[in-house]
């Protein structure tokens, strides 16, 4: 008889003998609830990014950002009188795991609220735990829009803070043809769902619309589809490292800045380092937020992260917004004088600070913030040149429904 | 008409980039049946060597190719000789046991690194492009066509005409015989592996030109090496040309027809009813040692 | 045999007491970590017992909790709405493909079917071309990859990246009720072990012998006038069955299906439960693979970055110095302690 083919039948059950009461046993010992989100001296604030697989590279900036708000509101004597902990959980760049460490949160840790989440994936995977939880969520990234969650507070852009008025700069620049190229997911479609409805209604002509698979790299034959086609401009919704891909095979096919600008959404500081400026310098950029914007609150932000970091580190957007998440919700607690989440949602509503990226003031109706536009040119050293701002902040509207050519799309 | 004429290139140089990543499995998959996962880590090591060298002198991406070939070559002598010549027999775990190996490697190169793609500067030389008769022939293709012919050349020379490689060969075909006419097995097979590893090293170094280049890089490659290799049949050199070939322009044209995603699926599906018909891919080899 | 009887009651009475003893949050966990374990049966049958390394069993996983996951969201829906992601997607009308999915009987002979048909097809091709070994394993492996592609690009049907989520209800259970939980807990549990049940069976059955003679000697079962092609087949859709019964179960329990648990890697991951647990021992599987499970989020909860290491690390120390799994090494360890009373038969080494 082969041993391990049919093994006598104690053996099988000897094993779970074995492993199986050990495991019961370790998982059986719970830990004990640390108590409400406020106890004692402390607050504890639940930060929930990847810092593992591949949404890492842009994740961990984040979580940097936001911690250093979190040191630096310690040091101005804490929140109510009560120094903020924070507990780092790991995403893993997994949308169930992201479900799951955000219950572990609300329910081991007991915080008080979390920042958290990057990819639309996350937020939709969080989603139902922060409403069932009645728990609040920060979430920091700019998005597709489409959604007021009662229990997110949404620091980022929404479209009409972003894709919106990068529309409005083409259209004032007299680009009158545009060829979509994105990403395979939510954020890429339903932006370019909104580009269309935009295009057709302002007369601007939509020569293609392409999609690739996240994580894709070969990008000669889109490069050659935009070429045939002859656009005006390109919108780029892809993430990550496609961009690195796209990018530095879009420089050999001879379709330049000067000709064809590409407009990039998911382009920021970071991402430029790994593309290498010389392939991405003199395209566009959409943002509310550069490292180069010129804020007081903005020198001292950069400043102070390049102090705790690395001086050759650099900020970006979606840091600013997950670094105004923690202020934000730090005024919002000092107003309602608890951290109960209800009452900060009330107090929340209207509050303002001055950040990096200039006034933001939370909307009190859909959660999200109003935020300045701002184009900007990527430059050869890396860093990004503001060309283009809207006039102050913009009231976010994540269904689009002051716009009257959005009308079928929400 | 002239976008149509545009994809010819492009699928050569598609074809040319899943060359470049797949020769050095036809060495390793196909003449020793080690199914090497942590190929693509190999390629990432060849692509972090261009990162540090840069800067270094003005050729300094020339200099990576070779550089690359012995780091890489010797990352791929230290994983036989530690652990994968203790799993000769065994292909199924030798695949577990080397993509354990390849998220060591994935997490290493985070920590050393940093999680961030880093930025690999081309050589002013290979920027830009050119027009032939309305074709566009941007240079850095142009350069891994080459790069791949070149590739192609070395290992069919050193297959065919070294004695080197007649050892290799004769190894492969069987490994019994060939211990018993004086061939040192074990030498030839570690030397087979630093071969292997080492054209990953250097396909790395070319890809910095076309894609990003950080810890994930391997795993966007590794699963297009595979198929190569399978579609063009275990241990073939010519088997692995052609199925590059016919994989670069398949996917130039049904991506060109249709998109990206469905192009990745159409593929995948012509492999499989191609498999139907020739099980052993294109050429099969007529070894004895082999399952 | 006393000892093995008074464990498996161990075991038993354990599982039992879980959702006594633990929070909700660690229940939850657990129900996770038996999803888990159900895969590994099949797995351990295909790849232990019939030497099908199948890398993409993902797959069937997907496909037994997009079907479940399709009938929980129309549930939500109503009669007249439409799921929440099709609503942001822009799809106005019900595609065709998802209306039988309103039906509970249509969803859950789905959840069994649909993963069998697609392997049956797939086997059938692919083991009647004598496709085997690396070969096999590659494809199913780039079957992950197409699979994942095709899903996510068809964002109006199937949620996209984002997958299906937020499920509230399941066959009247409250999901947000720490009972509900604990009941779907319960459910998984007993699936685990009407598995393990119907494997051992098959195991010890004369198809078990046939398959382990499959798996050492395809050429020679095939002289013998046997169809291995058949043997193989049919042994890889009752893999795949059980893994979309795990599939099914994993979405009311973690509340979420999307293509990221389908990959290439999470196939991979679904592996090294049972690499660790032991191949050749269905029990041993399941151990391992609710013992790795319970690792990595131990070790994402602390020291997030380790994971990679320690998984990768796991799987080479274990393919190096113990192929069969700590089942393997409990068995040596057994061996050795019996053979001082018997006289020992020379084992036979085992080409995988």
């Amino acid at each position: 008889m082969r041993p391990g083919t049919l093994s006598p039948r104690t053996l099988k059950r000897g094993l779970i003998a074995l492993l199986l009461p050990a495991l019961l046993a370790t998982a059986c010992v719970d830990e004990p609830g640390a108590g409400a989100g406020a106890s004692g001296d402390d607050i504890k604030v639940g930060i929930l990014h990847s810092l593992s697989g591949t949404m890492a590279i842009s994740e961990v900036t984040v979580r940097d950002a936001e911690l250093l708000a979190i040191e630096e509101i310690n040091a101005k004597g804490g929140v109510l009188g009560k120094k903020l902990v924070p507990v780092t959980e790991d995403g893993a760049s997994d949308w169930p795991t992201f479900a799951e460490k955000a219950q572990k949160l609300i329910s081991q840790d007991k915080v008080a609220t979390v920042f958290g989440g990057w990819t639309s994936a996350s937020r939709k995977a969080m989603l139902p735990v922060f409403e069932r939880n009645k728990a609040l969520l920060w979430y920091p990234v700019q998005y597709e829009g489409l959604e007021s969650s009662p229990y997110i507070f949404y620091t980022g852009a929404t479209t009409n803070q972003q894709i919106v008025p990068a529309l409005d700069y083409l259209a004032a620049q007299g680009k009158k043809k545009m060829f979509l190229v994105g990403s395979d997911y939510v954020f890429p479609r339903t932006a370019n769902k909104i580009i269309k409805a935009y295009a057709a209604a302002k007369g601007i002509e939509v020569l293609g619309e392409e999609y690739t698979p996240l994580g894709h790299t070969e990008y000669s034959t889109l490069v050659n589809k935009i070429a045939d086609a002859k656009p005006d401009a390109v919108f780029n919704t892809l993430n990550g490292d496609s961009n690195v891909a796209f990018f530095k095979q879009l420089r050999g096919s001879g379709i330049t800045p000067q000709t064809t600008p590409v407009v990039s959404v998911s382009v920021a500081e970071e991402e430029v380092k790994g593309i290498g400026p010389e392939n991405v310098a003199g395209h566009l950029v959409a943002w509310n937020y550069y490292q180069t914007t010129t804020t007081p609150a903005n020198d001292a932000f950069v400043k102070a992260f390049k102090a705790k970091y690395g001086a050759d580190k650099v900020t970006s957007d979606p840091m600013e917004a997950g670094y105004n998440a923690v202020y934000l919700w730090a005024a919002a607690v000092a107003k309602a004088g608890t951290v109960e989440v209800e009452a900060v949602k009330k107090a929340a509503g209207g509050i303002s600070i001055e950040a990096p990226e200039g006034t933001t003031t939370i909307d009190g109706e859909n959660q999200h913030v109003a935020k300045t536009a701002r184009i900007g040119l990527v430059q050869a050293d890396g860093q990004i040149k503001e060309v283009w701002s809207s006039p102050g902040p913009i009231k976010p509207d994540p269904y689009l429904k002051s716009y009257d050519w959005a009308s079928g799309l929400s | 008409m002239g976008a149509l004429a545009n994809q010819l290139p492009i699928g050569l140089s598609i074809a040319a980039v899943l060359l470049l990543i797949a020769l050095g499995l036809t060495f390793t998959f196909g003449q020793m049946g080690v199914i090497n996962m942590a190929h693509g880590e190999f390629i990432m090591a060849g692509a972090y060597t261009a990162y540090l060298l840069q800067g270094f002198t003005s050729q300094s991406f020339l200099i990576a190719l070779p550089v690359a070939f012995v780091v890489a070559g010797l990352m791929g002598l230290l994983l036989e000789w530690s652990l994968i010549r203790r799993f000769y027999g065994r292909p199924l775990d030798t695949l577990l046991l080397t993509w354990g190996v390849s998220l060591v490697l994935q997490q290493l190169a985070r920590d050393i690194f940093g999680a961030p793609n880093v930025q690999v500067t081309a050589p002013g030389w290979l920027v830009g492009g050119v027009d032939v008769l309305g074709v566009r022939l941007p240079y850095n293709r142009m350069f891994i066509v080459v790069l791949a012919v070149l590739c192609v050349v070395g290992v069919w020379v050193y297959l065919t005409r070294l004695p080197a490689g007649r050892r290799m060969r004769a190894v492969v075909q069987n490994r019994e015989l060939a211990g018993y006419s004086g061939i040192a097995t074990g030498r030839v097979d570690r030397f087979t592996f630093l071969l292997g590893s080492g054209l990953a090293g250097v396909a790395g170094v070319a890809l910095t030109l076309v894609g990003p280049v950080g810890p994930s890089l391997g795993t966007f490659y590794i699963v297009d090496a595979f198929l190569v290799v399978v579609a063009g049949g275990l241990g073939q050199l010519r088997g692995a040309v052609l199925a590059a070939l016919a994989l670069g322009f398949l996917n130039g044209y049904l991506e060109f027809w249709t998109d990206a995603s469905l192009a990745k699926v159409l593929v995948f599906v012509v492999i499989i009813a191609f498999l139907q018909v020739r099980p052993q891919g294109m050429f099969v080899l007529k070894g004895r040692t082999l399952v | 045999m006393t000892l093995g009887r008074i464990s498996l009651v161990v075991c038993i009475v354990l599982l039992a007491l879980a959702p006594l003893t633990l929070s909700p949050f660690r229940l939850g966990l657990l129900a996770k970590y038996v999803c888990f374990a159900i895969v590994a049966v099949g797995i351990a049958l295909a790849w232990g017992q019939g030497g099908m390394l199948t890398l993409g069993q993902g797959v069937f996983f997907g496909l037994g909790g997009y079907a479940m996951a399709m009938y929980l969201k129309l549930k939500e829906a109503g009669s007249a709405g439409l799921p929440d992601f099709m609503v942001w997607s822009g799809v106005e009308e019900l595609p065709a493909l998802w209306k039988p999915f309103g039906n509970p009987v249509f969803a859950l002979a789905a959840v069994v079917l649909l993963p069998g048909l697609v392997a049956f097809l797939l086997g059938l091709l692919v083991f009647r071309q004598r496709v085997r070994g690396a070969y096999f394993a590659i494809l199913s492996q780039a079957l992950a990859a197409a699979f994942v592609i095709l899903l996510v690009g068809q964002q109006g049907l199937t949620g996209g990246t984002n997958g299906m989520t937020n499920f509230s209800q399941f066959f009247g259970l409250d999901l947000t009720d720490p009972n509900g939980q604990r009941a779907v807990y319960a459910i998984a549990a007993v699936v685990l072990g009407v598995t393990f049940l119907v494997a051992k069976l098959l195991v010890r059955s004369r198809f078990g012998r046939l398959l382990v003679a499959v798996r050492d000697g395809e050429d020679r079962v095939r002289f013998l006038g046997y169809d291995p092609a058949v043997v193989k087949t049919i042994t890889f859709t009752i893999s795949a069955v059980m893994a979309g019964l795990a599939g099914a179960l994993f979405v009311p329990i973690v509340g979420i299906i999307s293509p990221a648990l389908l990959g290439i890697v999470p196939s991979l991951e679904l592996l090294v439960g049972v690499a660790v647990g032991g191949r050749f021992v269905l029990a041993g599987a399941i151990a391992g693979a609710i013992a790795v499970n319970y690792a990595k989020t131990l070790f994402s909860e602390d020291f997030a970055e380790g994971w990679l290491y320690l998984q990768g690390g796991l799987f080479v120390l274990v393919l190096v110095f113990a192929p069969k799994g700590l089942a393997g090494i409990v068995e040596s360890v057994r061996y050795r302690l019996s053979s001082r009373k018997r006289a020992p038969s020379t084992p036979v080494e085992v080409a995988a």
